[in-house]
């Protein structure tokens, strides 16, 4: 990945995996969404048939969308193919970069099991990011994307994207007004005194029945 | 889109090229099947080939700007199964050669019949040619046209309009240069390519109105809700993962202000239609000489200059849904 001029004016480089920021509503009532946003490796990828090469692909076996860089020709026009603004050209490389999913890591034997996992889902510190298999109906992803409401983003292109959004997790109470204050408290003030008033108020006999 | 100069060359460049050589056999046709008094002017479509296949050629070079690494250029012609910009890879040099056979065939003064219809008109080999260049023409046109209209995303060019334009622009400005080809070479054939180049640049101007109609009224498919999954309609963009910009901010804007887009709008609306049409209806009234080809010359010019612009505006009038992740650096 390329970073240019980075101690520079105008810096610039290429990015797997961007964290945008998003304010939604209008002061005070607002709220902030940061955003992850990498390649979510479409079950229809638009990019891999316009590639003139074949240097862009999508593995059989896991569906990994890929590009070889020693095919690229740099083109950009999987870039135009793209909705979602994944793939980027390299400045220095000359060819287009997206993420890999970290494709050398989740295969990599040396590593332990439980480590071979994307570099970002590993290092995220609230583990927001999962993964797994979105095929495997009883995956942790899987189970998160049915039990959570997970959803894809642009899902009016028919893009089918792998990778999936969980909505934002809120705790949230209910409360009606009539549950801040008892109406029927007989220990309030305008209770006890009509209850104190003789002949007034509840007897044992409203209470029970013999 | 951002519009890269590089493209823009390209397209204008090759759709010149073909539109020069459909004029040349157009031409070639009127004659040979009798529509018109027939001249024997194989000059002019040597030259005439050779010019197209120039203007192919630079077009070509042109293209090679547009890469990473053109040295791997030879590579782009394997996805031709699904890929419009591998088959226009494929096509274009096909097309240059056939057109450079077809001048090569009137070079050698290959025009013996070889064969005869049954209304008694005698078959060449340059008529072979040029038919199989003319098929290998429009399949380039279709081929380029469809790289910019198969892209669903871009909704602005995701319709059949684009593909009529691009071979409806190439055939205009190609007429117009042969115009003013055969004014040079004091052909007879100046006010029939003139005529041709009218009709031409007539029905190219109301299909590239009916597409600019067209994109006006486009309501874009995607918005930020869709792009984020958060539905509200007060969504706004606080930071987009750099500060400096980046290939996403690059390839997809124009960068450009709306006035200059406009401006942009109405110099290829009158460089590209409206003044070749007033030249080309003055070159109508002029008999012959010099002056009819400084005129058609002068409307082959702003013709070409004008599509130049039309291409800059065709790309900075497609909004990438992309854009929508990358609306301010906050």
């Amino acid at each position: 990945m390329v970073d240019k001029n980075p101690y520079d004016a105008n810096p610039t480089g290429t990015f797997f995996n961007r964290v945008q920021t998003f304010e939604i509503g209008t002061y005070p009532k607002t709220e902030t969404v940061h955003f992850p946003k990498s390649c979510l490796h479409c079950e229809e990828p638009p990019c891999v048939p316009v590639c003139p090469t074949g240097a862009s692909y999508k593995r059989e076996e896991d569906g990994i969308v890929l590009v070889d860089y020693d095919k690229c020709i740099g083109c950009k026009y999987c870039s135009w193919a793209c909705p979602y603004g994944a793939r980027e050209l390299d400045e220095q490389q000359k060819v287009m970069k997206k993420c890999t999913l970290c494709v050398d890591r989740i295969y990599d034997e040396s590593l332990p099991e439980e480590e071979r996992k994307p570099a970002c889902v590993m290092s995220c510190p609230t583990s927001a990011r999962l993964f797994g298999d979105v095929h495997d109906e009883d995956s942790e992803v899987s189970i998160a994307i049915r039990e959570n409401g997970g959803y894809q983003l642009m899902p009016e292109w028919g893009t089918k994207p792998a990778n999936h959004y969980l909505p934002r997790r809120k705790t949230r109470i209910k409360i009606h007004e009539d549950e801040l204050e008892r109406v029927d408290n007989p220990l309030s003030k305008e209770e006890r005194k009509r209850h104190n008033a003789p002949g007034e108020g509840p007897s044992l006999d409203d209470m029970t029945s013999w | 889109m951002h519009p890269a100069f590089s493209v823009l060359f390209l397209t204008t460049l090759i759709g010149a090229g073909q539109g020069l050589f459909l004029a040349l056999f157009t031409g070639q046709i009127f004659q040979q099947f009798k529509l018109m008094p027939e001249q024997h002017e194989p000059d002019f479509y040597v030259i005439g080939s050779a010019v197209s296949v120039a203007l192919l050629l630079i077009g070509l070079f042109a293209s090679f700007f547009h890469l990473g690494r053109p040295e791997r250029a030879w590579r782009s012609a394997a996805q031709w199964r699904t890929s419009w910009l591998s088959r226009e890879v494929i096509a274009l040099p096909i097309t240059m050669f056939a057109i450079a056979a077809y001048g090569a065939a009137h070079y050698f003064g290959l025009t013996h019949a070889l064969f005869f219809t049954p209304g008694g008109t005698g078959i060449d080999a340059t008529l072979l040619l040029g038919l199989f260049a003319t098929i290998a023409t429009y399949a380039l046109f279709v081929c380029t046209g469809m790289i910019y209209g198969c892209i669903r995303f871009l909704q602005e060019w995701h319709t059949p309009l684009t593909v009529i334009n691009f071979i409806l622009l190439g055939t205009a400005s190609g007429f117009t240069i042969a115009t003013a080809l055969s004014a040079w070479m004091g052909t007879e054939l100046t006010h029939f390519y003139a005529s041709w180049a009218i009709f031409f640049t007539l029905t190219a101007f109301v299909f590239r109105i009916a597409s600019m109609i067209r994109n006006r009224k486009i309501k874009p498919k995607s918005d930020m809700n869709s792009a984020i999954g958060v539905r509200h309609s007060g969504v706004q963009q606080k930071a987009q993962g750099s500060m400096c910009g980046s290939f996403n901010t690059r390839e997809y804007f124009h960068g450009k202000k709306a006035t200059f887009v406009t401006t942009i709008k109405y110099i290829f609306i009158f460089l590209a239609f409206l003044t070749p049409l007033v030249l080309l209806i003055m070159s109508l009234g002029i008999s012959s000489g010099e002056s009819i080809f400084v005129v058609s010359l002068f409307a082959a010019i702003a013709q070409y200059l004008g599509l130049l612009a039309e291409r800059w505006y065709f790309f900075a009038d497609a909004r990438h849904p992309q854009n929508l992740y990358y609306q301010q650096v906050s």
